[in-house]
């Protein structure tokens, strides 16, 4: 295994680049600090359809769409579609790439879906079995609440470490040539549980994880503390942040100082009333392919390390009395090389 | 990971907020008060109508059931409740909330098994446990009336 | 008018203090909204098995009966007065038709306003 480190880490002998990306957000999102980067924001939470499930998938189409049209390559050129989502049987992301008829891999790994997208489409590639693939990553607020949570019209209070869902659509198309920026690096996440069982709390629950890979990654690939200029959690929020940080800490590892959450980014948590923060598949997928993409393209940031982060429960596990596992994955993305 | 479950708990409780437990039950007092209040406003007037105290009850019921479901098409019981909590959960217009919200939630899914069928996803085990109960009581109450 | 006016205030001050017990067992106990609800009927259901709940409608009116607990005590008085008329057959008449009306009232409004109103951020 010559592209294999350590225990759970590969470095890309030929970095894929990434030629294109989309992200379009629902109203909430369009309100936040991060509007001016997204390529679309819809008025429309329903996106022009019937159901908040149609809406996702919808959402998906549409950004998916977006993506390949900024790249100029042709739909039928892709090789593979790697899409990961929050709805039951990943429904949001299969029938929103029903019309592309190209080959598909639907993933799970909650709201970790973008960094596993991004993972597997750069080894597919790398590996030598396609030029083009696309990571794609959604959630939709409304379909995420009636799927984990209460209906809508429900008189409910949240607690102040809950988190609010993106809806949004974020999509990257990843190639065996370009001019970057590239993918060079990225640890495989473990299922690491410690016994979370507040599931308005999703933060603390996938901080473990969190923390496991990225010591992982550094220990795997023997880097610095200061080899990234800004490592990129998915959805911990502000107090996941804070435990993140804590954790590392004893780890003897400390990136506080280059350390962020997408969840925090992508909403003004004191003027939006969202709690803890962003969270969902949408929420690292949006800002990544958005802001942060941005900022790497422009030299703002050379080095990144994007780790979106994931809670495995289920309704029927939370029932039954189980605790929510985590899931983080890390990936490294590069401006050149 | 170098940190055991109990450590990480300690570490999670330190760093997550509290809910406003005083403010909210401040809230709560007042709009489950007010809903109360208005409850006994309508008891004064079918009693003064000339309903028997049984059918008043139901009556106040009925109205303030109505009302609730009204306020919940509308979407905006869901935003008393983000203000009250449980001053709009535990009258009996949080009830009617209960089973409102999740009848239109699920409406796509049909009217059998979305309306039919969800409508009673909250307010389904009330009516079970109560029957239950009243059960149990209705057996005690026969022994030693 | 000041015996009006005092049923008034009581029923705000009790109904107001059963919301509180209801909000703290939220806060402190993170028990979900379906639990609560069924926390207050059953409750209700003993109180008023017990003779006792009676005892805070008299004082409270709707302060005790609007509340989820006054539910509970509607079942039991049901269930008691059935016993009284019918026997052991009343034990599995008299809680249903207690809450017959406002269940009905509840499920054919609740129906109504599922063909009437779509799902929605109102916000």
């Amino acid at each position: 295994m010559t592209k294999h480190f350590g225990e759970a880490s590969v470095k890309f002998s030929n970095p894929p680049s990434i030629i294109s990306a989309a992200a379009i957000v629902g109203p909430k999102e369009g309100e936040g600090p991060l509007a001016a980067h997204f390529d679309k924001i819809s008025d429309d939470i329903l996106f022009g359809k019937d159901t908040w499930e149609q809406a996702e998938s919808e959402l998906m189409r549409q950004t998916i769409e977006a993506c390949v049209a900024k790249s100029g390559v042709q739909m039928k050129d892709i090789n593979y579609i790697f899409a990961g989502d929050l709805l039951n049987q990943n429904s949001g992301s299969i029938y929103g790439a029903r019309s592309f008829e190209r080959p598909f891999y639907g993933l799970f790994g909650a709201c970790s879906a973008m960094g596993m997208a991004m993972q597997l489409g750069t080894m597919l590639i790398d590996g030598g079995f396609a030029d083009y693939t696309i990571a794609n990553a959604s959630s939709h607020f409304c379909g995420a609440e009636k799927t984990f949570r209460f209906p809508l019209e429900l008189g409910t209070q949240r607690t102040p470490t809950a988190s609010w869902t993106v809806t949004g659509d974020g999509a990257v198309l990843l190639s065996s040539v370009g001019e970057g920026p590239y993918i060079t690096a990225a640890t495989t996440g473990a299922i690491i549980d410690l016994g979370q069982k507040d599931v308005n709390n999703m933060g603390a629950a996938m901080v473990p994880a969190a923390a496991d890979v990225i010591v992982k990654h550094f220990r795997d690939l023997q880097l610095a503390p200061d080899h990234y200029d800004i490592i990129a959690t998915g959805d911990l929020g502000i107090y996941g942040k804070d435990l993140l940080i804590q954790l590392l800490q004893k780890e003897n590892l400390n990136i506080s100082d280059r350390l962020t959450d997408c969840g925090i980014e992508i909403y003004d948590a004191e003027k939006q009333d969202v709690h803890a923060g962003g969270s969902g598949c949408g929420c690292s997928a949006v800002v990544f392919a958005s802001y942060f993409l941005k900022k790497i393209k422009k030299g703002e940031i050379n080095k990144m390390l994007f780790v979106p982060t994931g809670a495995l429960h289920s309704v029927v596990t939370f029932q039954q009395g189980e605790s929510i596992p985590g899931i983080a994955h890390a990936v490294a993305i590069e401006r050149s090389i | 990971m170098n940190v055991e479950q109990k450590q990480y708990d300690e570490m999670v409780k330190q760093v997550s907020p509290k809910s406003a437990v005083f403010m909210n039950s401040i809230k709560a007092f007042f709009v489950g008060g007010i809903i109360c209040a208005i409850g006994q406003v309508l008891y004064n007037f079918f009693e003064a109508r000339g309903f028997s105290q049984e059918n008043t009850g139901i009556l106040v019921a009925s109205v303030l059931i109505t009302v609730a479901i009204l306020l919940t098409a509308l979407g905006l019981y869901e935003r008393i409740g983000k203000f009250a909590g449980a001053g709009s959960v535990v009258p009996i217009t949080g009830f009617a909330n209960a089973i409102a919200a999740p009848a239109i939630e699920h409406k796509k899914e049909g009217l059998v098994l979305g309306v039919g069928a969800k409508m009673f996803v909250i307010a389904g085990p009330v009516i079970v446990y109560g029957t239950v109960t009243s059960v149990i009581v209705g057996i005690i109450y026969y022994f030693v009336r | 008018m000041d015996g009006l006016f005092n049923g008034i205030f009581w029923a705000f001050v009790i109904g107001g203090a059963i919301c509180i017990i209801g909000q703290l067992l939220i806060d402190l106990t993170k028990l979900t909204p379906a639990r609560i609800l069924v926390f207050f009927v059953v409750a209700g259901c003993i109180l008023g098995g017990l003779g006792l709940y009676d005892r805070l409608v008299d004082f409270a009116g709707a302060g005790a009966t609007v509340p989820l607990p006054g539910f509970g005590n509607l079942l039991a008085r049901g269930v008691k007065k059935a016993v009284d008329e019918r026997g052991l057959i009343g034990v599995i008449t008299g809680g249903f038709t207690a809450m017959a009306g406002g269940v009905t009232v509840a499920v054919i409004f609740g129906y109504l306003a599922a063909l009437v109103s779509s799902p929605g951020m109102k916000e």
